[in-house]
């Protein structure tokens, strides 16, 4: 099976935000960025569908920084077999830039899936997956939770508000990858060690600005210093009597 | 000043009945908008689609087809993105539900433009539209200014609470040809009959390993209907990751983000993680036997003791308010 | 849910890294977070070795992880060898010391002492888990003093007849293969590597009960009665005392930076507590006692993790000495027992639950301390280095 993965650099989730001295960017100063949890989830189904299929390749695309040479080691590591760097420095806030880029690169390539994860866990887009298929013209199921393919068609099972969706669609298609999929594999070390080896092919691509425009980065609003209403069941009542008159939402 | 702001506002229904969320889409929509269209897909007439002129909806439309009885990703985008390029909408609007979240880049990419999704807040600036979102966890909030000739954004669920401005809400059926889709919804498998979604629920009561065992469970789903069906039940991580609880309840960074107005967290002690995903809940109670838990840092009201002996009182209490 | 252990790192050596470095030990940290620490605390007050952790690590790579590819080892440098004991030390002393048997005192002396046809059979199935092994130096009465051992091992037509007894053997009563160092003739000269089935008639191993240190690990007595090994048992390459030696000081290399694994967790742990437990009105981490504690742990670690860093680069050169490695291992395990026991303490009551880690690392502590060369020889060895005058008897 032929595969490509969509992946991401994105700062760690343990990350403490501050804010940049231009007030639109994330200051990045001790900031630990690692491969975008969702797209583990992408990396590992793909190693997995190579495995079954018994031969094929999975290449892993990703847009960003010379930095992020190392995270496509780490897809590398996890057994992709070559990846390819689209290289800028501004990663747009407009998702459809960055579906442009990537399917300009994925184009023509032959792919039996195309895998990303769900949503990136910085910006929250959920977009550039769904965006990729409509322009390469293939079909998309995304937040897949469930996967099932036979030859060239797939089933995909989706959390929807109060139940789960079952989704039929052909190969080729595009993907987006949710939580519970599967359990992705750690790099092993030997993985580590053979992934200098592999091909890694860094592109530089100059983008367009889009039509999304950042104007400010700022902290959430603090939220009103709580307080203990009391202790043990004794407290009950005031918290009710509380709810009703001060907080109303009761 | 500008030409009449006219808006498309994408509306959902479940089973041919209007899902509730569409409110909450119109009613965002209304605060740009000078005018709003609200369309639904549908098979046939959508049960409560009369309403909408309640939440400022100029027309109501409908857009028809066999295949729109249930989502159908590649039709409802075909039909939307054509009715949104037919007309001088600013804006297309959708909400940031599960189908939103799906359909809402399919719409944006048909149009060429990028997508400004899970917005809390919109303004009008000029001819753009500015929108404020929550990222890296809600751990910031980030401005974006919108200018594309029509602009696409979707609105967090729970957040634009749906406000009555009354308008005409004429209501229309366009019947609409699309090709087949190539994506087909072949079943939906309902959740327990009843349960309240967590991301849709006025209010969630959220359990963690405080609880000890799953089947203590028991304590939170008796509070959750004391309610009389309002809340709904969550899980932290650590409980969902146990198995004691299934993901789709799960409250945080790697489960869902919920904005009820009422959020009570129990035996949770309030992981980053878990913060993540209720912070921004209008009014936050914890109930903890720890009083230096991190939750209580972020709860409103707190109550430091046994959850096995608050719990089961607070769920008296709010029996005998509502009768 | 305990929020990701994030390491300590107060002088940027994860910039002196190179990338394959820091990915190693993102893994090894990662899987410590997902799969040890949650079992742990009930491991050591059950005083078994979690034993169904061994093919997760196995597929890690983390057996023998310096050894070459060749023989299915992972080949990585001795930094990156460094950096996976530290993790695993971080997690626990005990689970640690199994990973050491395995790579640094078994696979290592067939590695460097063993025929082509031990390497072959043997490594592999090391490093994949399938075989566990144990190394038996230590005797009941001879700690300190290896050359003075009584296992025997007398030459016969067809091969060897081992006797003799070990202790304090890591490993002993799960391994299939023990590699026993046992004297052929008279004296110290004498000692060769054998390589022993533990299904060996006349072999037997028997766990030692009553431990407080090292609770999640097997530490075993070996008894070794007329156990006949054929010609090729033999570890062909190994003669005198120099050989185990070689063992020793290659496991005592993993040892000083898993010691600095172990301060790292207690001090992460102590400096969390201290900043969120309130006292008088204030987290305790605002009193001038406990800021003194965690200044002094922290300048300890920083020291030691610069310590390690230039062993391992000047072992990847070729060039370290046993002197260096026991520099490392007696500062290293001397101030991670400090910090461990002023963690305790700043942790109060708290700090005698096993919820806690402080008091856990602590005990283990005790026995690195005592293991693989005690504290006391390390600085024999260092004072004859200086001085060249031998203090030892």
């Amino acid at each position: 099976m032929k595969i490509a993965v969509c992946i991401k650099r994105v700062p760690d989730s343990e990350t403490r935000v501050k804010i940049g001295s231009d007030g639109k960017r994330l200051d990045e100063a001790g900031v630990k960025f690692v491969l975008n949890p969702y797209d583990e989830f992408a990396v590992e189904e793909a190693l997995q569908r190579k495995e079954k299929a018994g031969s094929g390749e999975v290449a892993v695309m990703c847009l960003g920084p010379a930095a992020a040479a190392e995270t496509i080691r780490t897809a590398l590591a996890m057994g992709a077999d070559r990846g390819v760097l689209l290289q800028t420095d501004a990663i747009p806030a407009d998702g459809f830039v960055t579906a442009q880029a990537l399917a300009a690169e994925l184009q023509g390539g032959a792919w039996d899936l195309i895998l990303f994860g769900k949503m990136a866990i910085d910006d929250y887009n959920q977009q550039v997956g769904p965006m990729v298929a409509e322009l390469l013209g293939l079909p998309c199921v995304t937040a897949v939770a469930h996967l099932e393919i036979d030859g060239t068609k797939g089933i995909a099972e989706r959390e929807i508000e109060g139940g789960v969706e079952v989704v039929e669609f052909p190969l080729p298609a595009v993907l987006t990858a949710d939580k519970g999929l599967n359990e992705p594999r750690y790099p092993a070390l030997k993985g580590i060690m053979a992934a200098k080896k592999k091909a890694l092919e860094v592109k530089p691509v100059q983008l367009g600005p889009g039509g999304i425009e950042v104007l400010a980065l700022t902290p959430p609003p603090e939220r009103k210093e709580g307080k203990i209403v009391g202790e043990g069941a004794g407290a009950v009542a005031e918290l009710v009597r509380l709810l009703r008159e001060e907080a109303k939402v009761l | 000043m500008s030409a009449t702001r006219l808006i498309l506002a994408v509306c959902e229904h479940r089973d041919g009945t209007l899902r509730k969320i569409s409110h909450e889409v119109v009613t965002g929509a209304r605060r740009i908008g000078e005018a709003v269209e609200a369309v639904v897909c549908a098979a046939g007439p959508v049960q409560g689609a009369d309403q909408l002129g309640r939440f400022g909806a100029d027309t109501v439309v409908t857009l028809t087809n066999a295949s729109f009885a249930r989502y159908a990703p590649e039709g409802y985008a075909q039909a939307i993105a054509e009715r949104a390029k037919a007309g001088g909408y600013s804006a297309v609007i959708f909400a940031a539900s599960a189908t939103g979240k799906d359909l809402a880049p399919r719409v944006a990419a048909k149009l060429g433009v990028g997508l400004a999704a899970d917005c809390t807040d919109l303004a009008a600036d000029g001819g753009a539209i500015v929108a404020t979102r929550p990222v890296y966890a809600g751990k910031a909030l980030l401005k974006v200014k919108v200018a594309t000739t029509r602009a696409v954004l979707s609105l967090r669920p729970n957040v634009f609470t749906p406000v009555e401005r009354p308008k005409a809400g004429t209501t229309e059926t366009v019947a609409v040809s699309v090709p087949a889709g190539r994506v087909v919804v072949r079943e939906v498998k309902a959740a327990e009959a009843g349960a309240l979604d967590v991301a849709e629920a006025q209010i969630v009561i959220s359990g963690g390993r405080g609880l000890k065992e799953p089947a203590n469970f028991k304590v939170i789903e008796e509070l959750a209907r004391a309610f009389g069906g309002q809340a709904a039940v969550g899980a932290s991580r650590a409980v969902v990751d146990a198995g004691w609880r299934a993901h789709a309840d799960q409250v945080g960074q790697t489960g869902k983000t919920v904005s009820p107005t009422l959020y009570i967290a129990v035996g949770i002690s309030g992981a980053i993680q878990h913060l993540a995903g209720m912070r921004t809940s209008k009014v936050i109670v914890a109930i903890n036997k720890d009083k230096d838990a991190p939750i209580f840092k972020v709860a409103d009201y707190g109550v430091v003791g046994d959850l096995f002996e608050v719990v089961p009182k607070l769920t008296e209490e709010i029996k005998k308010l509502h009768g | 849910m305990a929020p990701k252990y994030q390491g300590v790192d107060f002088y940027d050596i994860d910039g002196l890294l190179n990338e394959e470095e820091r990915a190693v030990r993102d893994t090894v940290r990662a899987w410590v977070d997902d799969h040890l620490m949650p079992v742990i605390g009930e491991a050591y007050i059950a005083g078994k070795f979690p034993k169904q952790l061994v093919p997760g690590m196995a597929e890690l790579g983390l057996f023998g992880a310096n050894l070459p590819e060749e023989y299915g080892c992972a080949g990585l440098n001795n930094v990156a060898y460094g950096l996976i004991m530290q993790e695993l030390e971080r997690g626990d002393s005990g689970v640690r010391s199994f990973a050491s048997v395995q790579g640094a005192l078994v696979m290592y002396p067939i590695y460097a002492f063993g025929s082509e046809e031990q390497k072959k059979k043997w490594l592999p199935q090391m490093a994949s888990g399938k075989v566990i092994g144990c190394f038996g130096l230590t005797e009941p009465d001879y700690g300190s003093n290896p050359a003075g051992m009584i296992t025997v091992a007398k030459e016969t037509k067809d091969g060897w007849v081992l006797n003799g007894a070990k202790m304090w053997i890591t490993n002993g009563s799960t391994a299939q293969v023990a590699v026993v160092w046992a004297k052929t003739a008279k004296d110290a000269d004498s000692i060769r590597g054998f390589v022993v089935p533990t299904d060996a008639k006349g072999f037997s191993a028997k766990d030692q009960k009553g431990k407080l240190s090292l609770r999640a690990s097997d530490t075993s007595e070996l008894v070794l009665q007329d156990v006949h090994v054929p010609k090729d048992a033999v570890l062909p390459a190994s003669g005198g005392l120099k050989s185990p030696l070689m063992c020793l000081t290659a496991a005592r290399y993993g040892i000083a930076w898993g010691a600095v694994g172990a301060a790292m967790a207690c001090y992460d742990e102590a400096v969390s507590y201290a900043k969120t437990r309130v006292m008088f009105g204030k987290p305790i981490g605002g009193f001038q006692l406990q800021q003194l504690r965690l200044a002094e742990m922290l300048s300890e670690i920083t020291k030691a993790q610069l310590l390690c860093l230039q062993l391992g680069r000047l072992k990847d050169a070729g060039k370290s000495t046993p002197q260096q490695v026991s520099l490392a291992k007696r500062n290293n395990v001397s101030m991670a027992t400090d910090i461990a026991r002023e963690a305790r303490r700043l942790l109060g009551a708290n700090g005698i639950l096993v919820e806690y880690q402080s008091m856990r690392h602590l005990a283990n502590l005790e026995s690195v301390y005592t293991y693989e060369g005690t504290h006391d020889i390390h600085t024999l060895i260092l004072g004859q280095e200086i001085t060249g005058l031998s203090a030892f008897n």
